[in-house]
């Protein structure tokens, strides 16, 4: 394809507006606020609604809130998480929740930060968090247990609290929870 | 507001197959056989017949609307509805519209102008488990006004149910949650106090109940009434507080407990064995067999990455109709087992074992096959094994003369589905030739020549003859012990060779059970270490000690020793199909 180039007029010939225009964009950058962060001494605020990393929450009554329903690690595209349900026992101290998760693994090598475990889950047990900057010597480290997902994730207040308000109802109806 | 769906082509649709519960539609013609009632099913005209056997006694009763429906796979909603059962008829979630040829009072079909039936539609719905089909009725499965119904069903059922499917076992398989997805509404309407009742109540050794999520449908009372005659179930208290209860102080126990877990719509009963252990949507399924006896169940092993979960049985009402035993049911645990032979081994005579390699052992054994004479070798194969793997050792006994046989195992059966015979396989073991008649009492003469010197080798395929009569001391005085087996035993223990093989869950085959049916059963999980299937190792040994070359696919195997076999003439593994085929015994 032959691609016709327009003749310039007097005034592009002149070049000297052209040149003008660039001095323009180059004074209205020197004279912008700085945006260049000294990373990683100072740390960029992080929008609210930003997708981090995923960690595990308790409520304010100090409960793991995750009933390992294994909803996230079905619904997890790289397959990153991985729950160990209980067991026939149930979760120790778990009361009328009755289910909790032995172990809770998330591979966060192979985490995608998107967000489908925190839309699914049934218990609002799981939230993708602030944190961006993962970090490990080895690729053990890079999968956080449960503990440590827990720690990381650390309280959130719950607003709806349905399993301890069936305990109560069902304590108030005299049948044992 | 009459039928909702499309009518136009419907008239011209060919219906299924004949289904399992006798009955054929036939659209075709358009007066029906003698025997048969023509009825329209959401426009379509079925062909049904005038009567289905009677779950229990096996009598003729009338058919009613939902197996019309079912004949020409139309899914009528239903809880307390079970194929296998009696009907009860309380949950009215299969509520449908129908209507019957209008009588005039000269007692004769009023006609509509266009020469048809006029039909008279019902004021009122019917619950379709409990209608009888009359001829001429026309059954409306999805007008608003079954819609409707069943929306008004759904809502009264889940007042007081605790929906924690986040904690229910169920969840995934629940047929509350799946009517919940088509008829329910997104917010309770229900604004008071939940009835509350007893959680994780002990029913027996294998029933864990969740009272509150019972619907008090009635399958498990009526199948353990009915079907095992073990009248262990019931209801207490009335109206909201109504709760499914065992008698007090009577555990719930007998041998069947745990098919109430299975047609439980709900998750209400939950098994033991498999409460918490994994959620039902990550288990791969296959069709497989139950070993545990002569039966043979059909059954569905739910496994995931190589690990099983559960079984649950299959329906095939030549066999098991779609119950299977807990101790049947149970019986899986062995094959996950951390002390699984995994290795090949070899021993030298009077040395001790070493790991060896398929390659290796393969050919060593070859070698001493091939040196060995006739009359020398001895086969004790376990009726545990494959028609196919029995077969391969049948045609590797008749290369040496050898004397063969398997080893009984006998139990107590019952009047349902256990057999006394606890060996998945012994008609297959009598039919290729390997057990003797009867089967066991060639054991003594293999000890006996042993004993004597006349028996040098001795090839063992799933048993411990150490304890059937062939002990550690004859054992040693061998000079070729070729054992495959599973898990490590006494016999293992003192083979030459070795090889470690498949449980039935890790290959594919066919067992015949006591009945003479032929059954074939798919790979669930792969096999832990080296492990190979028998037929596979059996395979390569008869070609280089016979030089017959066989087939080294599983289908090519089964076809080759039904044309070998009379028995199973004219048996193809195709053929066979997830349900099998009844053979000539």
């Amino acid at each position: 394809m032959i691609v016709k180039r327009d003749k310039l007029t007097f005034w592009e010939k002149l070049y000297v507006p052209a040149i003008w225009g660039g001095l323009k964009v180059t004074m209205r950058h020197a004279l912008r606020k700085n945006v260049t962060m000294q990373y990683p001494e100072v740390k960029w605020a992080v929008p609210p609604g930003y997708r981090g990393a995923p960690y595990l929450v308790k409520n304010q009554e100090g409960r793991t809130k995750c009933v390992s329903c294994q909803l996230c690690e079905f619904v997890c595209p790289p397959k990153a998480i991985r729950i160990t349900p209980p067991g026939p026992q149930g979760a120790p101290g778990a009361g009328n929740v009755e289910k909790g998760p032995q172990a809770f693994d998330i591979n966060m090598l192979r985490c995608i930060f998107c967000g489908y475990c925190q839309e699914v889950c049934p218990e609002e047990a799981i939230f993708l968090m602030k944190d961006y900057s993962l970090t490990g010597l080895t690729r053990g480290e890079m999968v956080f247990d449960k503990e440590k997902l827990l720690k990381l994730g650390g309280v959130h207040d719950d607003r709806i609290q349905k399993w301890e308000h069936k305990a109560e109802e069902a304590a108030h109806q005299g049948v044992a929870p | 507001m009459s039928n909702m769906s499309s009518p136009v082509t419907s008239e011209n649709k060919v219906s299924p197959a004949p289904t399992a519960t006798g009955g054929a539609a036939v659209v075709a013609a358009s007066t029906p056989p003698p025997d048969m009632i023509a009825i329209k099913v959401d426009g379509k005209t079925v062909f049904a017949p005038k009567t289905t056997p009677d779950p229990i006694t096996g009598k003729p009763i009338p058919t009613t609307m939902i197996q019309a429906c079912a004949l020409v796979s139309v899914e009528v909603p239903h809880y307390c509805y079970h194929p296998k059962l009696p009907v009860a008829g309380n949950c009215r979630m299969c509520l449908v519209e129908f209507g019957t040829p209008a009588m005039g009072p000269d007692r004769k079909p009023v006609m509509n102008p266009d020469g048809t039936p006029k039909i008279a539609k019902s004021p009122r719905p019917a619950i379709a488990c409990a209608t009888p089909i009359s001829p001429g009725m026309e059954i409306y499965t999805n007008t608003p006004g079954v819609v409707d119904m069943r929306k008004g069903v759904l809502e009264f059922l889940l007042i007081n149910h605790p929906l924690d499917c986040p904690i229910c076992d169920q969840a995934g398989e629940c047929k509350l949650q799946e009517y919940s997805v088509d008829y329910g509404q997104a917010q309770s309407r229900f604004v008071e106090e939940k009835v509350h009742k007893p959680k994780r109540v002990d029913l027996g050794p294998r029933i864990v109940l969740d009272d509150e999520r019972c619907i008090l449908c009635s399958r498990c009372v009526r199948f353990t009434k009915d079907i095992v005659g073990d009248d262990a179930l019931g209801f207490v208290n009335r109206g909201s507080y109504n709760t499914l209860s065992n008698y007090p102080g009577k555990p719930f126990d007998n041998n069947y407990t745990l098919n109430t877990v299975d047609i439980c719509p709900v998750g209400a009963l939950t098994s033991k064995d498999f409460r918490f252990q994994m959620r039902v949507w990550f288990l791969k399924e296959t069709k497989s067999i139950c070993t545990s006896c002569g039966t043979g169940c059909n059954i569905v092993m739910g496994a995931r990455e190589e690990k099983i979960y559960r079984y649950e049985p299959r329906q095939n009402d030549a066999v098991n109709s779609t119950w299977m035993c807990d101790a049947g049911r149970l019986n899986y645990k062995w094959i996950g087992r951390a002390d699984r032979l995994k290795e090949v081994m070899t021993r030298s005579l009077g040395g001790s074992a070493y790991a060896s390699s398929w390659s290796v052992a393969i050919q060593q054994i070859t070698a001493k096959l091939t040196a060995a004479a006739a009359g020398s070798v001895a086969i004790v194969a376990s009726a545990r094994q494959t028609n196919e793997e029995l077969y391969l050792l049948a045609r590797l006994a008749k290369k040496f003369g050898a004397i063969t046989d398997s080893v009984p195992r006998l139990g107590i059966g019952d009047k349902l589905l256990v057999n006394a015979d606890r060996n998945p396989n012994s008609t297959g073991a009598r039919l290729t030739g390997i057990a003797a008649a009867p089967m066991g009492s060639n054991l003594a003469k293999i000890a006996d020549g042993i004993r004597k010197g006349t028996v040098k080798t001795l090839i063992v395929f799933g048993e411990d003859v150490t304890k059937h009569g062939i002990g550690a001391d004859l054992l040693a005085k061998l000079e070729t012990l070729i054992v495959s087996d599973i898990l490590p035993n006494a016999t293992t223990s003192a083979a030459h060779f070795l090889l470690p093989g498949c449980a039935h869950a890790e290959k594919r085959g066919t067992f015949t059970n006591v009945k003479g049916r032929v059954q074939r059963f798919m790979k669930a999980v792969e096999s832990p270490g080296s492990a190979r299937p028998e037929w596979e190792i059996l395979h390569e040994l008869v070609f280089n000690v016979t030089g017959q070359n066989g087939f080294v696919s599983i289908e090519g195997l089964f076809n080759q020793m039904a044309s070998d076999i009379p028995a199973f003439a004219a048996l193809k593994w195709a053929g066979l199909g997830d349900t099998g085929v009844t053979i000539q015994i």
